[in-house]
């Protein structure tokens, strides 16, 4: 808890590695030969003290290993949600419980217990995520205060030991110290140096702002998390899905009632030979005529509803504008924007049929059934009539054997038919399905002849409206800066200091230090002075270190 | 005292990340997916029945309804059908409505459906899908609870037996 005075009279916060003002390591180094400059040797509070819960919380969080292990679990756990497919990639009329088991066993069944099957969306890994998130922001605060407390605080004269445990240290004898320190300075000044000056030393610092990238670049990612979290606040984040047939006026889902939406035609084209341009002949060839998708396209009405919105009220709606929709080109409006995401061709819309005479052939009238919204009656005229007694938009028998529906969409339509002619007054009922009619009460004289179908094409469009979006981007960009902020300027200091007669150069980057190496030998280029030795160099060189300068220094 | 602002700082921070997470957490996990939340009001819809009546939620003030959302091929549906229909004149003179939105399927499947079971409680086509989107239905049958003040008591999804339907009528008796 106590704090440490150094020689030099500064006072440093206990668990400060080497004095913040003059650099004199504090701790005992032992053998090392040269100093670890991360944090500038700055205590990082929460690894000194332990005393409350909070400081415990605070210390756990706040080590880089437990971030680490954090993000290592998160990936391994990505990657186990890679094995089997997501949820919403198996058949959506499925049970997921069954599915995943009947799929792969007892793993997918491990797999669907533990919420691999719907990883994102499981409440340990957004648990996992958050808590990164914890961690980046206590890592990050833990780090940046002592650091930059330290990087203000450094004095110009440092201690001799702190020097000579530089990676780059040289010792040089000159001639005129005075004249080569003002031409050193000079020189570094026109480097773009900032040069800081103090008894007759000389501190050169350049690029200090790169060290805040890594901070800069978390506070992105913070802003990032915080736009993600943001989407699960109601209003904030729409994703939706709208299957509109031709022809048909829908409201449009998360709009609350307020925009309604009328497909008038979905277009769908391909590149075909002969209509196209020749550059697409042989790529025509090769996969086929007419088999390359060339366009999917929508053309929509968009209608404003006007006066209160109450479900289910016939809508009054305002026409606010036609649009094409396609694939990346979606409406926009209110902040809302439908895309073109799927379709489905030739969808039954109505089926027509001709009563007929079984044997003769004589028809006598047609019927068009609305598959949507059939009517219950039909009057052929002259005593002809066809009644529609039920009607299986998605036939299938069920377990009692009975005629039902799978859904309401007429997927396989069945009919019930009761035939009136003016020779059978009470009708005749005929069960049609498609290529197959049963006739449960006898041989009939009349019969329902398939006479058509009709059809219509199903855009499916997403309704997206995303508020975060800007928060994600302004996240984006900050990260972005941080990291160039890091990756592309380097900290560079060189100290020039006048110790018993000698000019002791000692000089540390943290990074690229091939750059500053090459940057020292410019500037000490035909001024007397040597170039510093790359203490871990020569000591990687010599196998086996130990040795370093002659000089004790107390 | 430098100690004393420092436990502060931490523990604000802490608490600040704290509901950030309880937050994200509670949204995705604790709360209902549909859009009608148990607890508030019921949105407003008006509907046609098979009769050609218009049905209107806000004119059933004062009463409780049992607003049931149903297909005619959904088979829970259909099992729980004949009780509300059983239990729906003893509960209609007690205050309590039934009433069956049908999931915009064609009149005439809905008629016939009607006819076979005997139903007699008024049934809504939701043509148009627009009180389904209000109340954000998933998966059918789906049952909304509501009292005498409009407010949403219970949201049941799944069918239900005779005992459970007769429970739910009681408990939004006026």
């Amino acid at each position: 808890m106590e704090h440490v005075k150094c020689e030099c009279g500064h006072v440093n916060p206990h668990g400060t590695a080497f004095c913040e003002s003059c650099g004199k390591p504090l701790a005992d180094l032992g053998e090392k030969l040269i100093l670890d400059m991360r944090y500038e040797g700055s205590a990082r509070r929460s690894q000194t003290y332990k005393k409350t819960m909070i400081d415990q919380i605070w210390a756990f969080f706040s080590s880089v290993k437990v971030g680490v292990a954090l993000i290592v679990i998160t990936l391994i756990a990505s990657a186990i949600g890679t094995i089997f497919p997501q949820q919403m990639y198996i058949p959506p009329n499925v049970d997921p419980a069954e599915y995943y088991k009947q799929q792969y066993g007892w793993a997918g069944k491990l797999y669907y217990e533990l919420g691999f099957n719907n990883l994102y969306g499981s409440w340990w890994y957004i648990l996992l995520i958050a808590l990164i998130g914890v961690s980046l922001v206590i890592c990050s605060l833990d780090r940046v205060v002592p650091l930059y407390r330290a990087l203000k605080r450094q004095g110009v004269k440092r201690h001799p030991r702190f020097l000579e445990r530089q990676r780059l240290f040289g010792v040089s004898h000159v001639s005129d110290l005075d004249k080569t320190m003002a031409v050193l300075k000079e020189r570094l000044a026109a480097r773009r140096y900032h040069v800081r000056e103090e008894d007759g030393h000389l501190l050169a610092e350049k690029g200090r702002f790169s060290r805040w990238g890594p901070y800069v670049n978390h506070i992105g990612l913070i802003i990032f998390l915080i736009g993600a979290m943001l989407r699960s606040v109601p209003g904030m984040y729409i994703d939706r899905v709208m299957w509109i047939p031709e022809g048909e006026t829908k409201e449009i889902p998360g709009t609350n009632g307020r925009y309604f939406l009328k497909s008038e035609k979905f277009i769908f084209e391909t590149y075909e030979k002969g209509k196209d341009n020749e550059v697409f002949n042989a790529a025509i060839d090769r996969v086929g005529n007419g088999m390359i998708a060339k366009n999917y396209q929508t053309n929509v009405v968009l209608y404003k509803r006007v006066g209160p919105v109450i479900p289910g009220a016939k809508p009054k709606l305002e026409k606010v504008k036609e649009y094409p929709i396609r694939v990346n080109e979606p409406l926009e409006f209110d902040h809302y924007a439908l895309y073109q995401v799927d379709f489905r061709l030739n969808e039954p819309k109505a089926m027509s049929f001709q009563l007929a005479d079984k044997q003769s052939g004589e028809t006598f009238g047609t019927v068009t059934v609305d598959l949507y919204d059939p009517k219950e009656s039909y009057n052929l005229g002259h005593g002809y009539r066809v009644e529609l007694l039920s009607y299986f938009p998605d036939f299938e028998f069920d377990e009692d054997g009975n005629p039902s529906t799978k859904s309401r969409v007429p997927n396989n339509p069945a009919f019930v038919f009761k035939m009136y002619a003016p020779d059978r007054p009470k009708g005749e009922v005929s069960f049609v399905a498609i290529r197959q009619t049963i006739e449960p009460f006898g041989n009939n004289k009349y019969k329902m002849a398939f006479a058509g179908l009709q059809t219509r094409n199903v855009s499916g469009l997403t309704v997206r409206r995303d508020f975060t979006l800007w928060i994600l981007g302004v996240g984006g960009a900050i990260f972005m800066i941080g990291l160039i902020q890091g990756m592309y300027w380097n900290h560079r200091r060189i100290w020039v200091q006048r110790v018993n007669g000698e000019l002791w150069i000692a000089a540390h980057t943290n990074k690229n230090w091939f750059g500053l190496k090459n940057e020292l030998r410019r500037l000490l280029d035909g001024t007397g002075v040597m170039m510093p030795a790359d203490q871990l160099e020569n000591d990687k060189k010599a196998g086996q270190g130990g040795q370093v300068h002659g000089h004790g220094t107390a | 005292m430098k100690k004393q602002q420092r436990l502060v700082m931490r523990t604000a921070i802490l608490l600040v990340l704290l509901a950030a997470i309880g937050y994200t957490i509670y949204t995705n996990f604790f709360t209902e997916k549909t859009a009608v939340a148990v607890g508030s009001t019921a949105p407003d819809f008006v509907l046609t029945d098979l009769k050609g009546h218009e049905h209107r939620l806000s004119d059933y003030r004062g009463k409780g309804v049992f607003l049931n959302f149903w297909g005619t091929w959904c088979k829970p549906c259909e099992r729980e059908m004949p009780y509300m229909n059983e239990l729906y004149p003893i509960y209609k003179k007690q205050g309590v409505e039934i009433l069956a939105v049908n999931v915009g399927e064609p009149k005439l499947s809905v008629e016939k459906f009607a006819e076979r079971f005997g139903l007699t409680f008024p049934i809504v086509i939701d043509r148009q899908d627009q009180v389904l989107n209000a109340y954000n239905v998933g998966p059918l049958p789906t049952t909304f609870l509501i009292d005498k003040n409009g407010e949403v008591k219970q949201i049941i999804t799944g069918t239900m037996t005779k005992e459970d339907i007769e429970r739910h009528l009681e408990s939004i008796k006026p």
